[in-house]
C-alpha cells in the first residue's frame, strides 16, 4: 500500500464483482449446509431428549463443551484426522450449531402448554401426530429464533475457515486483505459478512411472523 | 333460531367398571382405585366426586385409556376397552379438560374440526358439522369460526370445547373438572347452558368434580369415592343427601344436606294449599265469619286479575263496612313454580306471614306453600 493510494479502492471492486460475488455465494453455501446439517442433527438429538428425559443432561454437557472450543483450535484438532479440507470446516461450523440448536428445539417442545398435549392425546391424535400436527407447529416459534442465532453465529464463523484455505468472504480478508496489505478487500470481506448476516437475520424475523399467525391474534 | 340437532345416531352409550383397579409404580404403594365396580346408564351424567386422593380422575382416564388399570375391565356398551386400540377409542370419546386445551394455532372451526379430520370425514360434511355444533354452544359461527383461541374470552373457549368434544358425535363423553377455572357466576352460566344441551343431545357422561355442590346440580347419579378409589355411595343426589351411607358420605355432603336437598325441588312439586281470598268491597263482619269457620288468621287480598294485593289479619278487621285495596298490608313474598325451595325458605322466613304466594306468569295467584310444607318434603324420603 503506496501512501497516496486511497483507502477503499472503488475501481478494485467493479473489476473484482465477480469474484466477490462468488465468495459470496460460497458463504452463504458453507453457511446453508452447517445450519442445515447442525440442524438435522439437533432434531434428531432433541427428540431423543424429549422422550428421554435424562439424555438432556449429556447432550447439552457435550455440544457445550465444542461450543467452547476455540474455532481455531477445533481446527487445529481435526486437520489431522481430516486434512485441510471443506468437510473440516463444516464439521467445526455444525458442531457450533448444536449448543444453540438443541437448547432452543428442546426448549420449543418443553413450551408447549401441558394441557394441550393433554387434550390431544384425550382426543385420540397418535404418538406421531402429536409430534407433527401439535407440538411442532407450536415450537417452532422458538425453534425458529433458534436458527436465527445459529445461523448469524455461522456466518461470521465461515470467514475463520479462510484460514485453513476455505474460500468465502473470509478469504477476501485473509489471503487477498491482510497478506497482501490491501484494506480495500478487507473492507468488502467484512463488510459483506456483516451484511449477510443481518440480511439472514431479518429473513428469519419475518419467517417467525408468517409462521405464527395465531400469535398476533391476541386482543384482535 | 337454534338449529334442531337430530338424536345421535351413535345414541348413548351404557358404560361398565367391573373391579377396576389401579396401582401407581413403584410396586407396593397404595392403590389409587381399589376393586371399583359400576354401572354408568346410557343417557345420564354421572358425576365423580371425591375428595383429593380420592382417584376420581384416575378411574376417568381409565375408560379413555389415558391411564391402563392394573386389574379388572370396563365396557362402553358391553366392549372391552382393552380391546379397542386407544387411539381409536379415543376418538369415540369426547374429552373436555378445566384448561379447555383448545390448539393455540388452530382457529375455532379447526379446533372443533379436529376428531372429525383425524376420522378422515368429507371436508363438507366436516364444514358442516362445525356451523351446527358453533350454533349448538352459542357461538355466532360467522364471528367465530375464523378467531384464534387467544382472541377469545374464557367462557367463549369453554363453549368451544364442549363443541370440539361433541363434534364426531360421540355416545360418551369424559368432562374433568370442565367449569373448574372460570369465575363462579360465569361457572353458573356455563353449568345451566350444559344441562340444556345436555337435554338434547343426551349423551352419557362422566363428569369429575371436586365441588360437591356441582355434583349436585349436574348429576343424575353421583358416584361418592374415598380415599383409594373406594366407592362410598352410588345414587341419586337426592336419595344421598336424604340418607348418605356412611359417617364419611354424610361429612363429605356438609352439615347443610338439608338445605341442599331443597335446592333439588322446585315450589311446583309441593302441593299448593288454596288461600282464603277475598277482593276489595267484601263485608268486613263476613271475611271475620270466614276466618273463624277456617280457623284462619289472614285473608289474601285480590285484584280483580286474582293478582294478591296482600294479606288483612283478623285482629285488622274489626268494624263494619267494606274493605279497601289499602287495608292490605304488601310485601307479602310472591314465588315462581320454578323457584327452588331453598330459595323458597329463605324468602318465607324473611317475610312476616311465612306463607309463600305462588303465581303464574301474569301474576296471578295458583296457591300458597307454607313453611310447614317444605320440611315435610324434608322429612319424607324424595323431594321429587
Amino acid at each position: 500500500m503506496t501512501p497516496d493510494e486511497p483507502f477503499i479502492r472503488w475501481d478494485w471492486i467493479v473489476t473484482n464483482l465477480d469474484d466477490i460475488g462468488e465468495r459470496t455465494w460460497e458463504h452463504v453455501l458453507m453457511t446453508v449446509i452447517a445450519v442445515g446439517i447442525g440442524f438435522a442433527i439437533s432434531f434428531a438429538l432433541s427428540l431423543l431428549v424429549v422422550r428421554w428425559r435424562r439424555l438432556y443432561a449429556p447432550v447439552i454437557g457435550v455440544s457445550g463443551v465444542l461450543y467452547a472450543i476455540p474455532s481455531l483450535g477445533l481446527f487445529a484438532l481435526l486437520i489431522p484426522f481430516t486434512g485441510v479440507t471443506l468437510l473440516t470446516a463444516e464439521v467445526a461450523l455444525v458442531s457450533y450449531t448444536l449448543l444453540i440448536l438443541v437448547r432452543n428445539i428442546v426448549a420449543g417442545f418443553d413450551g408447549v402448554a401441558p394441557e394441550v398435549v393433554e387434550a390431544a392425546r384425550g382426543m385420540g391424535y397418535g404418538p406421531w401426530q402429536l409430534l407433527w400436527r401439535v407440538q411442532l407447529p407450536l415450537a417452532l416459534p422458538t425453534i425458529v429464533a433458534g436458527i436465527r442465532i445459529a445461523t448469524v453465529t455461522t456466518v461470521g464463523l465461515v470467514a475463520v475457515t479462510a484460514l485453513i484455505g476455505q474460500s468465502n468472504l473470509g478469504s477476501l480478508i485473509i489471503q487477498r486483505g491482510i497478506r497482501a496489505s490491501f484494506p480495500t478487500a478487507i473492507m468488502v470481506g467484512a463488510v459483506g459478512s456483516v451484511l449477510l448476516g443481518l440480511l439472514a437475520d431479518l429473513a428469519f424475523v419475518a419467517l417467525q411472523r408468517r409462521l405464527t399467525p395465531w400469535a398476533r391474534a391476541r386482543g384482535a | 333460531m337454534a338449529p334442531v340437532i337430530p338424536p345421535s345416531p351413535s345414541g348413548a352409550a351404557v358404560v361398565t367398571l367391573e373391579h377396576v383397579a389401579k396401582t401407581y409404580p413403584p410396586p407396593g404403594s397404595a392403590p389409587a382405585v381399589t376393586d371399583l365396580s359400576l354401572t354408568i346408564r346410557a343417557g345420564e351424567i354421572c358425576v365423580l366426586v371425591g375428595p383429593s386422593g380420592c382417584g376420581k380422575t384416575t378411574t376417568m382416564k381409565m375408560i379413555n385409556r389415558l391411564i391402563e388399570p392394573s386389574g379388572g375391565r370396563i365396557t362402553i356398551d358391553g366392549e372391552d376397552v382393552a380391546a379397542i386400540p386407544a387411539v381409536e377409542l379415543r376418538r369415540r370419546i369426547g374429552y373436555v379438560i378445566q384448561q379447555v386445551g383448545l390448539f393455540p394455532h388452530l382457529t375455532v372451526a379447526e379446533n372443533v374440526a379436529v376428531v372429525p379430520r383425524l376420522l378422515r370425514w368429507p371436508e363438507a360434511r366436516i364444514r358442516e358439522r362445525v356451523e351446527e355444533l358453533l350454533d349448538l354452544v352459542r357461538l355466532e359461527p360467522a364471528g367465530y369460526r375464523d378467531r384464534y383461541p387467544a382472541a377469545l374470552s374464557g367462557g367463549e373457549r369453554q363453549r368451544v370445547g364442549v363443541a370440539r368434544a361433541l363434534a364426531a358425535d360421540p355416545p360418551l363423553m369424559l368432562m374433568d373438572e370442565p367449569f373448574g377455572a372460570v369465575d363462579p357466576i360465569l361457572r353458573d352460566r356455563l353449568q345451566n347452558e350444559f344441562l340444556r344441551l345436555q337435554a338434547r343431545v343426551r349423551k352419557t357422561i362422566v363428569f369429575v368434580t371436586h365441588d360437591v355442590d356441582e355434583a349436585i346440580k349436574m348429576a343424575d347419579r353421583i358416584a361418592i369415592l374415598q380415599r383409594g378409589g373406594v366407592l362410598a355411595q352410588y345414587d341419586a343426589p337426592d336419595a344421598i343427601l336424604a340418607s348418605p351411607a356412611s359417617e364419611f358420605v354424610e361429612h363429605f355432603v356438609g352439615a347443610d344436606r338439608g338445605l341442599k336437598r331443597l335446592s333439588l325441588a322446585r315450589v311446583r312439586d309441593l302441593p299448593l294449599s288454596e288461600p282464603l281470598t277475598a277482593s276489595p268491597g267484601a263485608d268486613r263482619g263476613e271475611l271475620r265469619r270466614r276466618l273463624e269457620a277456617a280457623g284462619a288468621d289472614y285473608v289474601l287480598l285480590l285484584d280483580a286479575e286474582r293478582r294478591p294485593l296482600g294479606w288483612i289479619g283478623r285482629h285488622e278487621l274489626g268494624g263494619d263496612g267494606a274493605v279497601a285495596a289499602e287495608d292490605a298490608t304488601p310485601g307479602s313474598p310472591t314465588l315462581q313454580p320454578e323457584t327452588t325451595l331453598r330459595d323458597a325458605l329463605s324468602t318465607m322466613l324473611g317475610s312476616s306471614v311465612q306463607m309463600g304466594v305462588v303465581v303464574d306468569e301474569r301474576e296471578a295467584v295458583l296457591g300458597l306453600v307454607s313453611v310447614d310444607a317444605i320440611s315435610e318434603v324434608l322429612r319424607a324420603g324424595a323431594a321429587r
